[in-house]
């Protein structure tokens, strides 16, 4: 027992990731948070993205189920799980039962590299963009096999796109991924594939990627930011459940659980993406402004930060109680959503806690970054009308291509003049 | 220093899991399964590299076999009628020349496998020590190095063999580019 204590504690002191450490209660625990926030995130974007675009629309969106619509999301989840589940008589039934996992399998594993912080990731990997690219790349199997499982024309034709696209913007997403590889060799002489080290060097190099060699980071960046809204299958480039041609594409025959397996899918997918673009262009877990604004009052501004943006959700929250119509029917909800400010107000004051605050600083930066990303797929979705399928290839092909070849070649050189310049003043390495 | 994660319990777990994936490929009569498989015999494969500490390869492997041929092949196989393809008859049947040439490997790898000369074996026992953490690094000094870069020429002869073929392609499907 006293073992087992001291095991458990032993990873406290270390300065590793729980992967890097070996320790494998650490490591589940981290797994087991690192998939109940990607839940709650789902969640809490199901009902942004409503929320947000019927703004967008000027309408008001969910305002039935809780206060503003609060409950909505779990009112969804509950009717999807009591939903029939329909497999057609002449699908193929283990290939149409298998390929939502196969969607769900790759879009978590990924996060087993992700960095929330320089020691909060669950593992490191020497080949950790590799890893998170090539498992992402499997999820195009699995929305390929529901196409062609369902045994329905909408879904091979879903499919069929699906595929052609994703395969198609992977290698201008590897080209711009792999400019950014050349950058983090500067300062060190060898490159890292590793997430962590990633971060890292922008740290060192002391300036986010997307701003290195302006304006080659900046070209590497839009990209990448293009081609990762088309690798989830996003608005503007929806088209493998493009709702106008094809019902919704890959999943029309599919319902009930199974078709939530695949919201879930897409929605980590667009983290697990976006959390790709901060890591390698914003500076991951880093805090802004860390040249203009540092010293340690900076830092300690920039550490109240997570603290006061959830005392302002709370403030919302509250402004809301205050607007709620009088009308004893209003009642409960009222009251939830006091509730509901009140828990946002105290996890705000625990963040102010020294030892809290020191800890949660770098996961917070890495999910606002996030959430940003998170914020421009509803804006995209909201104000730009759907490409058509050859302008899309054109795109791909003809235009983003190009651009991540020459981006390379550019990268390359201007990066072998640069570390020659850092070698003749003699700061480089040797 | 942690214990290795590649016990052999691992490594019989993915052998079978590849053996019967390569079986499964050859044995299916629907095209899809047989792709799907093959699919599975391949990320065993790269889970196999991963014992291997070398995970660059293993994530090479994940990316371009795996996430790549795999779903050109699929998109191939979905576009011909799985139906007609399955009640049309196989003309692979030469078992008899399959066995015999199975067998042989087999033999061969037996064979090689307990060789030994003065003493030794061609694979001896023992756990290798190697720098898991720098493979990525470790294969770029291979290709690149100025002074130990010795594959870099037949790296590049295999990249325009590849390209040679993507030409030909392209010239063989379309009559005027």
């Amino acid at each position: 027992m006293h073992e087992l204590i001291d095991y458990i504690q032993s990873y406290l002191k270390s300065n590793l990731t729980p992967g890097a450490a070996g320790n494998i209660f650490w490591a589940t625990v981290y797994i087991l948070l690192v998939f109940v926030g990607l839940s709650i995130a789902v969640i809490a974007m199901n009902w942004l993205e409503r929320k947000i675009l019927a703004h967008m629309q000027v309408r008001l969106g969910p305002m039935r189920v809780g206060p503003h619509g609060l409950l909505q999301p779990i009112a969804d989840a509950i009717k999807l799980l009591l939903k029939e589940d329909i497999i057609p008589a002449e699908a193929d039934k283990f290939v149409f039962w298998i390929a939502p996992f196969i969607v769900v399998l790759a879009a978590f594993t990924v996060f087993v590299v992700v960095p929330f912080g320089p020691t909060h990731a669950i593992t490191d990997m020497n080949i950790g963009i590799l890893f998170m690219l090539g498992v992402s790349s499997l999820s195009v199997l699995g929305i390929v096999t529901a196409g062609w499982a369902s045994n329905s024309h909408y879904p091979l034709i879903g499919a069929l796109r699906s595929s052609a696209q994703m395969v198609s913007y992977e290698v201008a997403m590897g080209l711009a991924v792999v400019s950014v590889i050349m950058m983090t060799s500067l300062q060190t002489g060898t490159g890292t594939l590793s997430m962590i080290g990633i971060v890292q060097a922008q740290q060192t190099s002391g300036e986010w990627f997307i701003f290195k060699f302006f304006p080659l980071g900046l070209i590497g960046f839009f990209i990448f930011a293009i081609a990762m809204v088309a690798e989830t299958n996003r608005a503007p480039f929806d088209l493998p459940e493009a709702e106008s041609e094809l019902t919704a594409g890959f999943h029309t025959e599919y319902s009930g659980f199974r078709w939530s397996l695949f919201f879930l899918a897409e929605y980590s997918a667009m983290i697990a993406v976006s959390s790709i673009a901060v890591t390698l262009w914003l500076g991951g877990w880093l805090r802004p402004f860390p040249n203009l604004l540092h010293g340690s009052t900076w830092d300690l501004v920039f550490s109240l930060v997570p603290g006061l943006t959830f005392l302002f959700f709370a403030a919302i929250c509250f402004f809301n109680v205050v607007r709620m119509p009088k009308h004893p029917l209003f009642k409960i909800q009222t009251m939830g959503l006091a509730g509901f400010g009140a828990v946002l107000g105290l996890i705000g004051l625990v963040m102010f806690v020294p030892g809290v605050r020191d800890r949660v600083g770098d996961i917070f930066w890495f999910a606002a970054k996030v959430a940003g990303f998170m914020y421009l797929y509803i804006w995209y979705r909201g104000t730009f009308p759907r490409y058509r399928f050859d302008q899309l290839m054109k795109m791909g092909w003809k235009v983003l291509l190009p651009m991540g070849l020459a981006l390379l070649i550019l990268t390359a050189v201007v990066a072998m003049r640069a570390d020659l310049w850092d070698q003749l003043r003699g700061v480089g390495h040797p | 220093m942690n214990p290795p994660v590649a016990t052999p319990f691992f490594f019989y777990l993915l052998a079978t899991t590849m053996i019967v994936g390569g079986i499964l490929v050859i044995t299916r009569k629907n095209a899809v399964h047989s792709a799907l498989a093959l699919i599975t015999t391949l990320l065993a494969q790269a889970a196999l590299y991963l014992m291997l500490y070398a995970p660059f390869v293993a994530g090479v492997q994940i990316i371009l076999y795996a996430g790549g041929i795999m779903v050109l092949f699929l998109f191939v196989i979905m576009l011909i009628s799985i139906e007609r393809a399955a009640k049309e008859r196989q003309f692979n049947k030469q078992w008899l020349v399959g066995i015999a040439a199975a067998a042989a490997l087999g033999g061969l790898f037996i064979a090689i496998y307990t060789t030994t000369t003065k003493g030794k074996t061609l694979f001896p026992e023992g756990q290798v020590s190697y720098g898991e953490s720098q493979n990525t690094q470790a294969i770029a000094a291979l290709l690149f190095d100025r002074v130990h870069g010795t594959y870099m020429f037949a790296f590049e002869i295999a990249s325009l063999l590849l390209l040679v073929a993507i030409i030909g392609a392209v010239v063989m499907a379309k009559k005027r580019i």
